[in-house]
């Protein structure tokens, strides 16, 4: 009953997974699915696999379905089924050409947002299903090539970019250089211990979009807040190993930003604009290392513009005048529910702000979440046609005259880039960090 | 068949009840240790508080978004739960049945309220059919396994109206309507159904981790 429907789909060449399985023998595939069910789950797994009674209620939570015309193959209850519930079901007793297309489904037809957990009555939580499902390709050696990439970049440098020690300490430093020219007595103050704000970003701030970093600077300079950024491996807080299945390496970035901000003692991590990385630091790679909640406490950049707004250590001098719309991003809104403070923030930078619906805890995804986008070129038409519903939304709000979209997530940056260009709608992009640095009062 | 009555109505109703009270037991228990010993993190992030507000908000109908959004089957699903519920524990039949040999009753439904409750249970198990029939994204869902399991909870209520109608064949029908009602109980605990045990504590996990750790709603 499985196959059918499934074959519809055209087939995408992805050389991680397929010759990954081309090394695959059904032995193999055996023994490392037991190890794994055997070594690896235990109650969630099963209750969730046995419990789901197959209603369908589901289904129209998750973008993809919706987004392809309600084909029963991307229900979120379907894709278990094409893939852990039948290897759970068969004993590990697959092809690699099973595995081929479970790891395809896996990787880039969910992008882990919960949503569904919120349409089940039981709270079967499918994304922690298709993780487990991405766990054993990691363990096979299936995983999309260009996520792997991402991942032997973590491996080896500690961040996502492949970025050299000595390359992120001169961007710091190029980017302060700068924004000395606007504000002559800025610093970016690096490796200073006991301060009260460790801020880290994510490893394609230094390498593609610095001016971030520069904007980041202006605002805590301006707040006079006592930050730093440490100078050694840590500073980068993404995490693609959490998607990729990679669990040692995601404990072991984790354990990286930790201590980098431990051996600077300061009080607090402050995180730029990204929904995945918090989900890592807040979320998976903290449980990973044992930590209930991170050891330190940790503030998404949200949280931290509100706190600066709302206490008035950053003023606005005139609000951005054309209108713009919200769009929520899941890890910090149905992972932490940030949604009202970023509200807050949006009104207090902006005249008119544009609602999408459905919003807040019940936002649609942007499709790029949740590893989808670090598949790379491959699977990119797939993952914007599995979208509609946003570019849909999109469309609404433009109607009514957004010119804007904020978006304070790299990863919905990404995602919403490529459904704004495919579909044509002329919406500009923007983070708060954007918005804050074109608004605020600055010193003179 | 007074014989067959008697094995049905007696040493396998025990054993029925002893295999479902049992099962409901174990797994519940291999369940909660399994989670000790392998999920650590249902333990500590369950929160009491969170739990039981998720719980009510996807208890009571209209309470959940989706819940709003499929009135129709929100009320049917409803409907349907509590009457599987009522119909065996309050039937005026089976009240006199305990009387007669535990010398213990309790308050019973008039018959013809009976009657009608099973007969909405029977309408609301034609409904699910129908729904895993035609909806495409249910039927790609279901397996062999979920029509056998509808099938279970629907049998002892049909032949429970066809007894207590007496129509042709009601004596036997009555000796299919206890053994229907005897495997559906022992099934409760090993097949889906056993849903009914983990409702609680999937859902009171997940508004726990919404709750308390991710400061979200999950309804
Ligand atoms: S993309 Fe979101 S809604 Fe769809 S299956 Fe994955 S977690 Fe569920
Ligand atoms: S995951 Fe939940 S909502 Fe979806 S089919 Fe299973 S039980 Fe129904």
């Amino acid at each position: 009953m499985v196959e059918p429907a499934a074959q519809k789909k055209p087939k995408i060449h992805d050389k991680g997974i397929e010759q990954g399985a081309a090394k695959l023998t059904p032995e193999r595939i055996e023994t490392v699915i037991r190890q794994f069910l055997k070594n690896e789950t235990g109650a969630r797994l099963k209750a969730y696999l046995e419990t789901c009674v197959h209603c369908g209620l589901c289904s129209e939570a998750c973008h993809f379905y919706l987004s392809n015309d309600n084909d029963p193959s991307f229900a979120p209850a379907a894709k278990v089924k094409q893939t852990l519930g039948e290897i759970v079901k068969r004993k590990g007793r697959v092809s690699p050409a099973f595995i081929e297309k479970a790891c395809e489904i896996a990787h880039t037809e969910c992008n882990l947002c919960r949503r569904c957990a919120m349409y089940c009555p039981f709270g079967i939580d499918v994304a922690y299903l298709m993780l487990a499902m991405r766990r054993i390709c990691h363990l096979l050696g299936t995983t999309p090539q260009y996520l792997q990439d991402t991942a032997h970049s973590h491996s080896a440098t500690l961040n996502q970019m492949w970025v050299k020690e000595d390359e992120w300490i001169d961007s710091l430093q190029w980017q302060e250089e700068e924004a000395q020219e606007e504000i002559p007595a800025l610093r970016i103050p690096l490796e200073k211990e006991g301060a009260d704000i460790f801020y880290s970003v994510i490893g394609p701030e230094p390498k593609f979009r610095a001016q971030l970093i520069y904007q980041a600077a202006v605002i805590m300079n301006t707040a006079g807040v006592d930050w730093t950024m440490p100078a050694t491996p840590g500073w980068d807080n993404s995490d693609m190993c959490m998607y990729s299945g990679d669990n040692e390496m995601m404990a072991r970035l984790k354990r990286a930003h930790f201590e980098a901000a431990m051996r600077l003692k300061v009080k607090r991590i402050v995180m730029g604009e990204c929904g995945h990385a918090f989900r890592s630091v807040y979320d998976m790679g903290n449980r990973a290392l044992g930590w209930r909640m991170p050891p330190i406490p940790v503030v998404h950049a949200i949280e931290f513009y509100y706190e600066l707004l709302k206490s008035g250590r950053i003023r606005i001098a005139k609000k951005y005048p054309t209108p713009v719309t919200i769009h929520d991003p899941c890890n910090v809104v149905r992972g932490r529910g940030l949604h009202e403070m970023l509200r807050y923030v949006a009104d207090a930078l902006c005249e008119t702000v544009v609602e999408m619906h459905p919003n807040r805890e019940h936002n649609y995804c942007c499709s790029a979440g949740g590893g989808v986008i670090n598949t790379g070129p491959p699977f990119k038409n797939k993952r914007v046609a599995g979208n509609r519903v946003k570019a849909e939304q999109l469309f609404r709000v433009k109607t009514k005259g957004v010119k804007t979209v904020i978006a304070p997530c790299h990863n919905c940056h990404g995602g919403l880039e490529d459904i704004i260009h495919v579909n044509q709608l002329g919406l500009e992009l923007k983070f708060l960090g954007d918005l804050i640095y074109e608004t605020m009062e600055k010193p003179e | 068949m007074h014989a067959l009555y008697s094995f049905v109505a007696g040493p396998l109703l025990w054993a029925a009840f002893i295999v479902f009270f049992g099962g409901v037991v174990y797994r519940l228990v291999s369940m909660a240790l399994l989670a000790h010993k392998k999920d650590l993190v249902v333990y500590s992030y369950m929160s009491l508080r969170y739990a039981l507000r998720s719980i009510m908000h996807w208890l009571v109908p209209f309470g959940s978004l989706n819940s709003r959004k499929r009135p129709v089957l929100t009320i049917v699903t409803f409907i349907f739960h509590c009457c599987i519920f009522l119909v065996p524990i309050f039937l005026f039949a089976h009240v006199v049945l305990w009387k007669e040999s535990w010398n213990v009753s309790w308050w019973y439904l008039s018959e013809a309220t009976g009657d009608l409750l099973t007969l909405v249970v029977i309408g609301a198990c034609l409904f699910f059919l129908v729904r895993r029939l035609v909806l495409p994204d249910v039927k790609y869902l279901s397996s062999p396994s979920d029509f056998v399991v509808l099938a279970l909870v629907a049998a002892p209520f049909i032949t429970g109206f066809w007894t207590y109608h007496q129509w042709v064949g009601f004596r036997a029908m009555g000796i299919v309507h206890m053994l229907s009602g005897e495997i559906l109980l022992a099934a409760i605990p090993f097949t889906k159904l056993s849903h009914m045990i983990f409702f609680p504590f999937m859902r009171g996990y997940m508004g726990s981790e919404f709750g308390a750790i991710r400061h979200a709603r999950d309804w």
